[in-house]
């Protein structure tokens, strides 16, 4: 196979191309580029030759991702509502599911918890636990589809995302809804404001009618059941209403943004 | 320039050997056997994910080097796939090739052909025209290629495609289905390639047309 290659590619050294192609790229796409390259070993080897080098094979997939982040902007029906099932179909347990342990999990008192507010919006106060809870709540029993494939079917109960959007004041009409979140190295998602105001986006209180444990994200989640599981952020710290793009944990390795169910 | 060259070239056209294959259907199998493989190697990649069986695909066959990569793959290569199969569909519709080259498969048809096959007694003089098991094969596969692009839909957009997971039965089921899917194009891909090489002349049918 080897000997192949080099017939096909006469005096071009693949290794050396390669390290050459790795030297002109910034630190951080470096970085990316070697943890979470998108491999094309395989391919390589299986049809033995190499026309693209893995970077630009890598820029090109990214244009194909945010293609399809619009695509799925377009097929998005506001009103088409994900499936909902009875409480005997409820996933027990519920998967914890992180890029931690369990026992790294953030441990949030209520107490001294504040959801900030800020960006595109009126009204930038900052929320105790207290106040939230007071907001009207709605429950639903829907399918949480991970990234991975395996999808469990859970309770959740909370405050409609867009009635708060509302009444902070934000402007619907900016493109996102940008969370940070108390989990280590800092998780954050951008979400669409298309989906922000789903009826079924929801700033979640509890699980299965039990204040929301910290497995699942204490103090307070953001389920989107349109969305893919790491779009819906636990251990909320803020929300910021903006029209920049500003990326998020898992979007930033890779993950399709959109990622919508 | 030689008066001989242009010979030959006369020769060439006053014969023309028949073309077996035409040359949309020899652009649509190579474009779909690239998309598919990339398809199946990225599948097998986001499987590892969270693998429905007893086992993982070993990572020297995967593609994407991780489940972020290996999305990033499979949903390109899925456009390729799918414009390049519907390309397909429409074009073996219009030109009526679905109709000659794969209808009418009979089961006696397809009994006697498997026996001839496995004792080596199939005739392959006319490549033009398959035999039943051909048909039955080459039919069947569309239908799988059609179902694991539904399935994969489904899986895809679970909730804008609602019906569609429903028709399924669920999102878990299309998954098996999905994944049952590309277990039977990998299988059939074996008997292809094998037989190809068996009969190298369909292969070169394949490649040049004649």
């Amino acid at each position: 196979m080897g000997r192949l290659r080099k017939l096909l590619i006469p005096g071009v050294d693949k290794k050396l191309l390669v390290r050459d192609a790795v030297k002109t790229m910034p630190e951080l796409t470096r970085r990316r580029f070697i943890t979470a390259g998108t491999s094309l070993g395989a391919l390589t080897l299986l049809t033995g030759c190499d026309v693209v080098d893995s970077s630009s094979a890598e820029e090109l997939l990214k244009k194909v991702s945010k293609f399809n982040d619009a695509v799925q902007a377009w097929m998005f029906n506001p009103d088409a509502l994900a499936p909902t099932f009875p409480e005997s179909m409820i996933t027990k347990p519920f998967p914890f599911n992180a890029y931690y342990g369990l026992d790294e999990a953030p441990e949030i008192a209520g107490a001294d918890w504040k959801l900030e507010v800020r960006g595109l919006v009126d009204n930038k106060k900052s929320w105790t636990l207290d106040e939230l809870y007071k907001l009207p709540q709605v429950k639903q029993v829907t399918r949480h589809i991970c990234v991975e494939g395996w999808s469990a079917i859970g309770s959740w109960t909370g405050t409609p995302l867009r009635d708060f959007l509302k009444l902070v004041g934000a402007d619907t009409h900016a493109k996102y809804v940008w969370f940070q979140c108390a989990d280590k190295d800092g998780y954050n998602s951008p979400l669409d404001m298309g989906t922000a105001l789903h009826p079924q986006t929801q700033m979640t209180f509890k699980f299965g009618d039990e204040i929301l444990p910290r497995a699942y994200g204490f103090p307070m989640k953001i389920r989107v059941p349109t969305k893919l599981g790491f779009k819906n952020p636990k251990y909320v710290l803020s929300m910021e209403v903006t029209n920049d793009y500003k990326g998020g944990y898992w979007e930033d390795q890779g993950y399709n943004s959109f990622s919508g169910s | 320039m030689t008066s001989l060259a242009v010979g030959d070239h006369q020769a060439e056209t006053a014969t023309p050997a028949k073309v077996i294959q035409p040359v949309w259907v020899r652009m649509v199998h190579w474009i779909n056997a690239f998309a598919m493989i990339l398809m199946i190697m990225s599948g097998w990649q986001i499987y590892n994910a969270s693998p429905l069986f007893g086992f993982s695909f070993s990572s020297n066959i995967t593609l994407g080097g991780w489940l972020g990569g290996a999305l990033l793959w499979h949903f390109a290569a899925m456009w390729l796939l799918m414009v390049n199969g519907l390309i397909y569909l429409a074009l073996g519709f219009a030109t009526g090739r679905f109709r000659k080259k794969l209808l009418p498969i009979t089961p006696a048809g397809v009994i006697s052909d498997t026996k001839a096959a496995l004792t080596f007694k199939l005739s392959h003089d006319d490549l033009s025209k398959y035999n039943s098991v051909q048909k039955l094969l080459y039919t069947g596969i569309i239908v799988v290629g059609v179902v694991i692009v539904l399935s994969g839909l489904s899986m895809w957009k679970p909730v804008q495609l609602h019906w569609l997971v429903s028709l399924f039965g669920g999102y878990d089921i299309a998954r098996y289905v999905h994944f049952t899917c590309m277990a039977l194009i990998v299988a059939f891909l074996v008997i292809h390639v094998a037989l190809a090489l068996l009969v190298p002349k369909s292969l070169r049918a394949m490649i040049i047309g004649r």
